[in-house]
């Protein structure tokens, strides 16, 4: 039986350290809802989200309270819109009524956001998917919940440049429509290589083509837990740190499996998977860069941190993979800037700059997260950024994705405030020298060679 | 479909009093909860008490029980907490 240890132990890690599930993500499938008249289709997608979501809200809270544990979001994820909007949307205005309809449904089920407001186009666009990257500007100023993803390569399909040229001109629009509130509206948008079918993270989440109609994906999120667990061992050899990870990241996964397993039987709907990440938020002791110092780092930042992070990464799956019977998602260690206050710290020390947080990408997920770029970047190096961060996903075989936020009308110095779950963030310096030439280039680099890996 | 399991743990934290554990112990008797195990120490003069118990035959569902036993604990000057057993069987058990 349970002891009074093991109760405290749990208690200790949600009230002290910060444990909670990030996030319950509903995956709704809206290929029924195609039809070629735009307001049937918005109809039938408002029907759909609020019928098959409508107990989200109930059902997080339900759980909160009877397991004591948090659960800071309730989302929505969709099949991407690019799809289910190409039949009746002419142009880009036509799309952003799909989000309109998504951001109701979303407000009416209580969902905190809802992703899918998407294209895939790591090879080729349709006429439709054009139109929806030109429409997220206004999508995304117009609403409040809707998340927009594009996945712009892939292992096996390459980097389509064209799509990464349009999506440096797109996110210098959104920052623009939204300067007077510092560009907030950047973190809304994210794009991807090798962007995973069932992520229920934002702003990335959407609902895969190779999914049921519906299911539920939990994010777990623990970086608290994960720090406090690692203050016992201070000094002691890898074997131990280690083991004291995976141990701890057992655990907290565990608490996601059972939520999931729970709000799959409260909602009737299928469990799809648990995403292993470690999500920190901006709240002090709830940081993936201060693990990273207690696990012997000055500052995150600093030589050995791409080490330090590779270590950890693998830890935490390998803890969390026996704990939860179907994994998936990004599941990875996620180093966002502005969410995280240890990373924070680091780019105002000095520690740490986008060229090492790079490298880091190359062993973590996600990528180049919630950065804040001065906003006089131009579009073509902002995509430049993207195709580095595309092309290492692209030959690594792994998911990585760019989430930068230009900040009109500020620079190198100035802070901005995003609010609550999302934090601040100083602006970074990018590197000033150009790639607009290599960016003009039409048409999309090739998938990289299988073989003769070295 | 049913849970499979109606154990609850009671968790009491807070300053030590008389009658701490006679209170709870009433308020569950009455609404015939029954207790299967209790343990408790007192570090620094606080009250650190869990019970692991069964509302399978309960009189009130458990989230009222849960508000309920809020309510008590305010009245004592402790803090209760009600939470489902399977949050720490699955963290702690393989």
């Amino acid at each position: 039986m349970i002891n009074i240890g093991e109760v405290t132990e749990t208690n200790k890690m949600v009230e002290q350290e910060n444990l909670d599930v990030r996030t319950i993500t509903i995956g709704i499938s809206l290929l029924e809802c195609i039809d070629s008249d735009l307001q049937r289709l918005n109809d039938n997608i408002y029907r759909r989200i609020t019928t098959v979501a409508k107990d989200l809200a109930e059902t997080g809270k339900k759980i909160e309270s009877e397991y004591g544990i948090p659960i800071v979001n309730k989302r929505i994820s969709v099949t991407p819109i690019a799809l289910v909007g190409g039949a009746a949307c002419k142009s880009p205005e036509d799309f952003a009524t799909i989000a309109d309809t998504l951001d109701a449904a979303a407000e009416a089920v209580g969902a905190d956001l809802i992703g899918g407001y998407s294209a895939l186009v790591c090879k080729g666009m349709t006429k439709a998917d054009e139109m929806l990257l030109r429409s997220i500007p206004a999508a995304l100023c117009r609403t409040k919940r809707v998340c927009s993803s594009a996945n712009l390569a892939s292992t096996k399909t390459g980097i389509n440049m064209d799509a990464v040229r349009l999506m440096g001109e797109i996110l210098l629009e959104v920052a623009e429509r939204s300067k007077d509130r510092d560009s907030v509206d950047c973190m809304k948008l994210v794009v991807f290589c090798n962007a995973p079918d069932d992520n229920p993270f934002m702003a990335g989440a959407f609902h895969g083509v190779t999914e049921a109609d519906a299911v539920v994906n939990v994010g777990v999120s623990g970086p608290g837990v994960v720090k406090t667990a690692l203050e016992a061992v201070r000094g002691e050899n890898f074997e131990v740190l280690c083991e004291t990870i995976k141990r701890t990241a057992f655990k907290v996964t565990r608490v996601g499996q059972l939520v999931a397993q729970e709000a799959s039987r409260l909602l009737g709907i299928p469990f799809g998977i648990v995403d292993l990440s470690l999500a920190p938020t901006p709240a002090v002791g709830d940081s993936v860069a201060d693990i990273l110092c207690e696990i012997g780092l000055e500052y995150a930042g600093a030589p050995g941190t791409t080490a330090a992070l590779a270590m950890l990464n693998d830890q935490v799956k390998k803890g969390g993979v026996m704990a939860s019977s179907y994994v998936g998602g990004l599941s990875g260690a996620f180093i966002p800037v502005s969410e995280d206050q240890g990373m924070i710290d680091a780019v105002q020390a000095g520690a740490i700059t986008l060229e090492k947080l790079e490298a880091m990408t190359c062993v973590c997920s996600v990528g180049l997260d919630m950065i804040a770029i001065p906003g006089d970047t131009k579009a073509s190096t902002i995509s430049g950024m993207i195709a580095d961060e595309m092309a290492l996903g692209m030959v690594n075989q792994k998911t990585t994705a760019c989430r930068l936020i230009p900040v009109i009308g500020k620079g190198v110095g100035d802070t901005v405030e995003f609010g609550g779950l999302f934090g601040y963030a100083p602006i970074m310096p990018v590197n000033r020298f150009s790639c607009e030439e290599f960016i003009r280039r039409q048409g999309r680099i090739p998938a990289p060679i299988h073989s003769f890996k070295n | 479909m049913d849970r499979a399991s109606d154990k609850v743990i009671i968790t009491v934290v807070g300053k030590d009093t008389v009658g701490i554990i006679a209170r709870v112990c009433g308020y569950l008797s009455e609404h015939t909860v029954n207790i299967l195990d209790i343990s408790q120490t007192i570090v620094s003069g606080f009250f650190n008490m869990m019970m692991i118990v069964d509302m399978k035959e309960a009189d009130r569902a458990f989230h009222e029980c849960q508000k309920d036993l809020e309510a008590l604990g305010e009245e004592i000057g402790v803090s209760i907490k009600c939470q489902r057993e399977e949050i720490f069987e699955k963290m702690h058990r393989i």
